[in-house]
């Protein structure tokens, strides 16, 4: 396949950044994404260029650390993870637009790098149980519905890579923060923390400079985990249930 | 801040207040909606001029009324402070996106959408409402008593054909908005439920088509039998 690529570069946060054209030539169908930039990275590199940088590092589809804004879809487009698509999503002789998340909570570190540690201090927040010390408890011990422990499973499958946030017309972080908070809210390892955790998590969702949610499902339908919007709906209910119950003023 | 406003001031608060005003005028268009029927009777206004000196002096209409414009204001107010949230959440945009391909553009263009009923509204109230509250209204007796015939204001304003086609039009911008809005309030609210969100999005869509058209088809009817 030959291809022409339009590529973000950015020095650093503080550069303002712009479009590189490459062509590239030699593409199998059968290479992912990643393994079309590696091959346009070791042409950058054996011409003595800087090569493109972007995150990558299981490449299975399950560490959520690749991301790249591909022809105006979070992940390109299939649903799924940069990694998991592969080139013969794409025509020979396409052009193929390459950018990287745009959020101000994500700023732009390098190329198509951008810092999702906002994540992080979501989790940071509330998203965790308190687990006693002592001996180790008997499996199964605390008995929970196979129907919840889906549910919960199925929200916990957010790898938090932030193609929700990407695909956002508002920049929210509603459905990776909800998927966080329903994986909790449902279990009953879960429920020590349970109001204190909507309450913090959403405060620092917002302070992190995520837009709010219109529920344009725009999220939901990017979501290489296909992370459900009633984990939205959920968060609401954590989150109004908690601050008028709370005894935090 | 107290806790109340902190909540108020969250994302998820704002969305609070839009969804439950929202809500809320949709009741308000429902009432408003089958009142308004009564321009179809054919009474020579009536039972219509009745009715609009019931709703404009009646004191549970008048509470009801309050909210109404509580509702619209408080529904303008914070959809501009999340619309301005959501502009400074992505200062840098996208080069080249294909949003159409995971939302709809109703869900995408709320604000303009609800920019151009709130305009609809403006001259629809200086049209009726202001003229009804404050206006020189002619008068019409029934049974001995006097009435202010709206019917007849009704009447002489939809002789306007560029007015019948600007309520038809904005009618066609309600709908839009109405087609995201009506679901999207009860997923704000959480009520997200396999029993009752499938129910709740038929009616929406229902909704959505069912109020607009009974609207612009008021102009309409007096434009051409008239």
């Amino acid at each position: 396949m030959k291809l022409t690529l339009k590529v973000w570069r950015q020095k650093n946060s503080t550069d303002q950044g712009g479009f590189v054209t490459y062509p590239i030539d030699g593409i199998s169908t059968d290479m992912s994404f990643l393994e079309m930039m590696d091959v346009l990275n070791e042409e950058l590199t054996e011409k003595g260029e800087d090569p493109i940088h972007f995150d990558h590092d299981c490449r299975e589809g399950i560490c959520g650390m690749c991301s790249l804004y591909i022809n105006g879809n979070p992940h390109g487009p299939q649903q799924t993870t940069t990694c998991q698509l592969h080139m013969r999503s794409f025509k020979d002789g396409d052009t193929i637009t390459i950018e990287p998340w745009r959020a101000k909570a994500f700023p732009v570190v390098k190329d198509l790098v951008v810092d999702r540690s906002a994540f992080d201090r979501i989790i940071q927040a509330g998203g965790y149980v308190s687990v006693n010390t002592g001996g180790v408890p008997d499996a199964n011990e605390i008995p929970i519905p196979k129907k919840i422990a889906d549910e919960a499973f199925d929200a916990a499958t957010c790898i938090g890579c932030g193609a929700c946030v990407a695909a956002c017309k508002n920049a929210s972080a509603m459905l990776f923060t909800s998927a966080k908070i329903s994986q909790l809210a449902m279990l009953p390892q879960g429920q020590v923390e349970r109001k204190e955790r909507a309450e913090k998590m959403i405060a620092q969702m917002d302070a992190e400079g995520f837009g709010a949610c219109t529920n344009t499902g725009a999220c939901a339908a990017e979501c290489p985990k296909g992370i459900s919007l009633s984990n939205i709906a959920r968060m609401n209910r954590e989150y109004f249930s908690a601050v008028v119950s709370s005894e935090n003023l | 801040m107290s806790w109340v406003t902190k909540t108020l001031s969250s994302t998820l608060g704002r969305k609070l207040i839009m969804a439950l005003t929202g809500l809320f005028l949709i009741l308000f268009l429902t009432g408003h909606v089958s009142g308004n029927m009564l321009l179809f009777k054919g009474d020579g206004g009536e039972a219509f001029n009745k009715y609009a000196q019931f709703m404009t002096t009646n004191p549970a209409v008048k509470i009801l009324s309050y909210l109404t414009y509580i509702s619209v204001i408080a529904h303008v107010i914070y959809s501009i402070l999340l619309t301005r949230k959501n502009k400074t959440a992505r200062p840098v945009g996208y080069a080249e996106s294909k949003a159409s391909t995971n939302s709809a553009w109703s869900s995408r263009n709320m604000g303009v959408l609800g920019t151009i009923i709130l305009i609809f509204l403006v001259v629809h109230m200086q049209g009726f409402w202001a003229k009804m509250h404050w206006g020189d209204m002619p008068m019409v007796t029934y049974e001995g008593e006097t009435y202010k015939d709206l019917y007849q204001i009704v009447q002489f304003a939809f002789q306007n054909e560029i007015l019948v086609a600007g309520y038809v039009i904005a009618m066609g911008f309600l709908s839009f908005h109405l087609s995201h809005g009506f679901a999207s309030a009860f997923q704000t609210l959480g009520l997200n439920h396999v029993k009752y969100s499938p129910a709740i999005e038929l009616i929406g869509k229902i909704y959505c088509i069912l109020v607009p058209v009974l609207f612009a088809s008021m102009p309409l009817y007096i434009y051409f039998t008239s």
